[in-house]
């Protein structure tokens, strides 16, 4: 594990000095980025503009789900988000070239134009993190603020290992990455609103088969000191360490068995 | 440093046949192939397109499991073992290029380095002594997509061998070569088996680079190995006739001697093919007695004429794999 990191810094670092010879393109594509990721946040401000509250939440509250949200999908992207090229690769024979290396072809592929441009994600979030977070009408206990760092660590991991489960299906499924970024970017983007606002049977759906819930719905229930509106007892509000590691585990499976099946039928 | 043993691999090919239906056909893509390469030899993988090269250079290198039988590569399994064995091979697909195609040749190398993590002085060492070698000092800093194919090549080399491998597998490295990078290419390799004895693979359609380079052919045809073993028994199994062509002072009909016979005609020039076991120096003073000839040449068969009669004719059984070894030697 410590090895992988360390080759994936390495590698990661080659792709940015690669970059920084066209430093003003850089700073650009990184400001533009924010820019483009800013635009949901508009679209929320536009709509508390108009009433106080939707669905019963506050203008602060959907903001910090928002924020919480992004910052692990932003951090899962920052990381993995390469990672859905897999099916290129399985077309083009460039994983071949990989699987030659000694290194995972996964850390190959997600380093890929690794560039600081990807931080660009980052600045809205955590601006909006940083804003709201004094703004909510709730008591601090350590509890509290101790469940906003692991809510954000824990929607990176799981983030993080949807990343790898959508990859691994593109091993069977050349073309699928269209309806793996669905997956991906559909969750980062229903994640950002309180789940509340959806049907009963939909967040049902996000709790137990893909348990998006876990991001920051479970958890900032807790922090908002409200009811789960599925009636769920109060220590699901802290299992999303225990999802994201189960999860992880799920998308590790996937990747084996998707490695095996492209190394028994090729490409 | 190889070893295949009765190994087979098939693929399971599912088409369509009707609306919904599918037929599945299992494709044998290679079938029993067993042989041994001893470190330090130069061996030249040969075999129509489809024949299962391309297969079996995927299960030397780890990236593809064999259905049955076993592979030994430097003592590993490669397809248990694909990453530890990745550090002591080097391999370079002729087709598609290894290195990263918007990064400038010396980014992609700095790459290769952490890869393999690579002593930073071995590094620099060994790329300073490959640059010079593959003269690669002009387009280092262009970024691979805009390198000529030859120049691409010459990378991809570099590429595979900054971690010093004791073994080269080649998938077809001179395809689309000039002349002037195929001649460089080919010293490099001679070289490379000669001087540092790294073992060298390679698969090729070019029978320039097996006569230039290898001592020993292995031929794969429909999946199975048809042959292995040096290039003058290759030659003598194919039978293959010598031509003698005859330029006569004006066309005529079909020359006639004993001993030849008459394969084609173009104006005043005759294509003669000799038997086997005739002697030409008869044949040619025959012809020179009976026509008027205003020029005459010998050939002899060539490498491609003999593969390409091996190819057509169905092969012989296959040779044992230890005959035409060069033997381990060379390290």
């Amino acid at each position: 594990m410590a090895s992988a990191l360390r080759v994936y810094g390495l590698l990661a670092w080659t792709w940015i000095r690669a970059a920084a010879q066209y430093p003003v393109s850089m700073v650009l594509l990184a400001l533009g980025t924010a820019v483009v990721t800013g635009l949901d946040l508009a679209a929320i401000a536009l709509m508390f503009s108009r009433v106080p509250r939707i669905a019963g939440y506050s203008a602060p509250e959907v903001m910090f789900l928002y924020a919480t949200s992004g910052l692990s999908f932003a951090l899962a992207e920052i990381v993995l988000g390469t990672a859905e090229r897999l099916g290129q690769h399985v077309r083009r024979g460039t994983l071949d070239a990989m699987l030659v290396r000694p290194v995972s072809p996964l850390i190959q592929v997600a380093t890929e134009e690794f560039s600081p441009r990807r931080m660009g994600k980052l600045i809205p979030t955590a601006t909006v993190l940083i804003l709201v977070l004094p703004r909510l009408d709730v008591t601090w206990t350590p509890l509290r603020v101790l469940l906003v760092p692991m809510m954000i660590i824990s929607g990176f991991v799981m983030f993080a290992a949807l990343w790898v489960l959508t990859a691994a299906v593109q091993f069977v499924l050349i073309d699928g990455h269209q309806a793996t970024k669905a997956v991906t970017y559909g969750g980062g983007f229903l994640t950002q609103y309180p789940l509340g606002i959806f049907g009963r049977d939909f967040v049902r759906g996000l709790t137990f088969v893909i348990p998006l819930a876990f991001v920051n719905w479970e958890p900032s229930l807790y922090v908002f000191g409200r009811a789960d509106p599925l009636g769920l007892p109060t220590p699901v509000r802290f299992a999303s360490p225990l999802v994201a590691a189960a999860l992880c585990g799920v998308a590790a499976l996937a990747w084996r068995a998707g490695l095996r099946h492209y190394r028994s039928t090729g490409s | 440093m190889i070893e295949l043993d009765n190994v087979t691999k098939s693929f399971v090919v599912r088409r369509r046949a009707g609306r919904l239906r599918r037929t599945r056909t299992v494709v044998l893509a290679c079938e029993g192939i067993s042989f041994t390469v001893g470190a330090g030899e130069f061996v030249g993988y040969l075999g129509p397109n489809g024949a299962g090269k391309s297969t079996t250079i995927k299960m030397l290198t780890g990236i593809l499991t064999p259905s049955s039988g076993s592979v030994r590569v430097a003592g590993l399994d490669p397809s248990r073992q694909r990453t530890t064995l990745a550090r002591r091979i080097g391999v370079v697909f002729g087709q598609r290029t290894t290195l990263w195609w918007d990064l400038p040749l010396r980014d992609s190398l700095a790459l290769v380095r952490h890869l393999y993590r690579i002593d930073a002085h071995d590094h620099r060492r060994r790329l300073a002594a490959l640059i010079d070698l593959l003269d690669l000092g002009p387009f280092l800093d262009t970024p691979v997509r805009q390198l000529s194919l030859g120049q691409r090549m010459r990378g991809d080399l570099t590429a595979a061998l900054l971690h010093d491998p004791e073994l080269l597998v080649l998938d077809e490295p001179t395809i689309g070569l000039d002349v002037v990078t195929k001649a460089t290419v080919r010293g490099f390799l001679a070289e490379l088996n000669a001087e540092r004895g790294t073992t060298v693979l390679l698969t090729t359609h070019d029978l320039g680079d097996i006569e230039r380079l290898c001592r020993r052919v292995m031929i794969i045809d429909h999946g199975r190995l048809a042959y292995d073993g040096g290039l003058d028994r290759l030659r003598a199994m194919a039978d293959a006739e010598r031509m003698l062509v005859v330029d006569l002072e004006r066309p005529g009909p079909p020359v006639e001697v004993p001993g030849v016979r008459f394969v084609r005609a173009d104006g005043p020039r005759q294509w003669l093919a000799i038997g086997s076991g005739v002697n030409a120096a008869t044949v040619v003073a025959d012809v020179a007695a009976r026509y008027e000839v205003a020029d005459i040449s010998l050939r002899e068969p060539d490498i491609e004429d003999v593969v390409a009669r091996l190819y057509r004719s169905g092969l012989p059984a296959p040779a044992p794999s230890a005959d035409g070894r060069v033997g381990s030697t060379g390290w």
